[in-house]
């Protein structure tokens, strides 16, 4: 039974650590902000729900394990407000989607 | 195990700040301090495992309730100084 | 593999400072210098440092932020280009780089177990506290107890920070009532989603707070981390409510009335051990039992400590962000 939790979380943190990774790369290579919005909501949400539970069934049933819940926790309630935020401010401020514009991002704005 | 999760989160950590220093318009850098954030959340609670140290979940907590009001801050300030300018420029053509 | 990391992230640094020195535009050198002191933080965390991790989190990412931004909504977010003297001050800032880097040839190497250090100052502590004080977190013991003089200076300075901040903004900034001034002061009231979800939050930051605050001697934290912490909830209430909210729930004068009255606690801590009989800041007279008594009055100039902090960080918060432009 150890053993089985212990190679489930090995696989959760690694699939988790690949998961940071593609989004991070997302986050550089996509062409417009609304997409490397996107990208980066990868990292915040599967890579941070990955990561983290492969990390409490490490840790056991201890203290540590309610505190990385109460992570956890915080990080979902978060960072999806962050991301509405922004994308409304910068919708508000006028930037457009790609599919709107004619050429693609990577001059002025 | 933990080496090659703290790895990642770390080369992620450096695109992420690529991305800040290159992105053309404000919302982009806002977007990958925010990842950053998110980013030193985990690096910081997989480090407190590696090292044994479960009392440094804290710091990881502490930082995830914290990056939230840096974003906030930032919108907050984009908010209040479009309105002053609309403000402003109502008051020019009075 | 420890280093690997350090090494990493310093170099991640040293770009980053980079970037904020080359750039015009001073809301990216906000946003990037958010992103260094989450590398510092990271790179004395790697290095077993907790509590100094958890204070530059807190204070460098989340209240220096905001206040940067609220100095920057006051003015230009374009830098002035000055272009005198800059042969002068090349060939000073080199000089003093090479003055700096030879120092560092007559330390120590770093982790090194013969170093003054690991033989005569960390193994005395280390052995002492828990005959003296009796509290697992040695750092705290050294900062409120060894060395208690010092941080009730580090008081004093938040204080005189506070104070200066205060005189050069004015320590009652009236909001102004007119009709533009509460549409500008709103904060993100007409945005329901940040707000929901923020006011579910400040309880449990101001919870947290209290937590690191008297947890401080078993687990990293302490007076200026709570303090920190304490703030940035309350300053997410003025950003989500708007400052005139902010200021009928915590006025003016009660914020500047916390400033005070953490050095007067600190202070008169240790006047109370005079009066009883020991030294001044020798708490082992606060109780029958010397290790009680120590204990006692750390957890005393921890709470004058944090309070303080959050009275001074709101006060400077409030002079920014209520001043009409």
């Amino acid at each position: 039974m150890a053993m089985f939790l212990d190679v489930l979380s090995w696989i959760l943190l690694t699939l988790g650590g690949i998961s940071v990774l593609i989004g991070g790369l997302g986050a550089l290579r996509m062409p417009d902000l609304y997409t490397r919005m996107h990208a980066a909501s990868v990292t915040d949400s599967l890579g941070a729900i990955l990561v983290l539970t492969g990390a409490m069934l490490q840790a056991g049933l201890t203290l540590a394990t309610i505190k990385l819940a109460a992570i956890l926790l915080f990080l979902l309630l978060t960072s999806p407000t962050s991301s509405y935020a922004l994308a409304s401010a910068a919708l508000i401020a006028g930037t457009k989607p790609l599919s709107e514009r004619e050429q693609p991002e990577g001059g002025k704005q | 195990m933990y080496y090659a999760v703290t790895l990642a989160t770390l080369i992620t950590m450096g695109l992420a700040l690529v991305r800040a220093i290159m992105g053309p318009s404000v919302y982009d850098r806002v977007l990958a301090v925010n990842m950053f954030g998110t980013k030193t959340v985990l690096l910081l609670s997989v480090i407190a495992l590696l090292y044994g140290r479960p009392d440094f979940f804290d710091l990881a907590l502490a930082y995830a309730l914290i990056n939230f009001i840096g974003v906030l801050a930032v919108l907050e300030f984009f908010r209040s100084r479009a309105r002053r300018r609309e403000l402003e420029q109502q008051q020019a053509k009075q | 593999m420890t280093v690997i990391f350090g090494v990493f992230l310093l170099t991640l640094l040293v770009i980053t400072a980079l970037a904020i020195v080359r750039t015009e535009n001073l809301f990216v050198a906000v946003m990037l210098m958010g992103i260094a002191s989450l590398l510092i933080a990271a790179n004395f965390f790697i290095l077993d440092a907790a509590d100094v991790a958890l204070t530059e989190a807190a204070v460098g990412a989340g209240i220096s932020t905001v206040l940067f931004l609220g100095a920057l909504a006051l003015t230009n977010a374009q830098e002035r280009s000055t272009t005198s003297r800059k042969l002068l001050s090349t060939i000073v800032v080199v000089a003093a780089t090479l003055v700096l880097i030879f120092a560092t040839f007559d330390k120590p190497e770093f982790g090194d177990p013969n170093s003054p250090v690991q033989t005569h100052v960390s193994p005395w502590y280390l052995e002492k506290t828990p005959e003296y004080i009796d509290i697992p977190n040695v750092v705290t013991a050294v900062l409120g107890s060894y060395r208690g003089y010092d941080t009730l200076g580090e008081v004093f300075v938040v204080f005189t920070a506070g104070i200066g901040v205060l005189f050069l903004l004015g320590a009652n900034p009236g909001v102004g009532a007119g009709q533009q001034a509460r549409e500008i002061n709103s904060g993100l009231r007409h945005h329901l989603i940040p707000r929901v979800v923020g006011r579910l939050l400040i309880p449990f930051i101001i919870l947290f707070g209290l937590y690191v605050q008297f947890h401080g001697e078993y687990g990293p934290g302490g007076g200026f981390q709570a303090g920190a912490i304490i703030a940035a909830g309350i300053i997410l209430y003025a950003l989500l409510e708007g400052e005139k909210r902010a200021l009928e729930v915590m006025p003016q004068k009660f914020l500047l009335g916390m400033m005070a009255a953490g050095g007067l606690i600190y202070g008169g801590v240790g006047v109370v051990c005079m009066v009883l009989g020991g030294n001044f800041l020798d708490y082992s007279v606060l109780s029958s039992n010397p290790v009680k008594g120590q204990q006692m009055g750390i957890i005393l100039i921890e709470a004058g400590v944090g309070i303080a902090v959050t009275g001074t960080l709101l006060s400077i918060f409030h002079a920014f962000a209520a001043r009409e432009r």
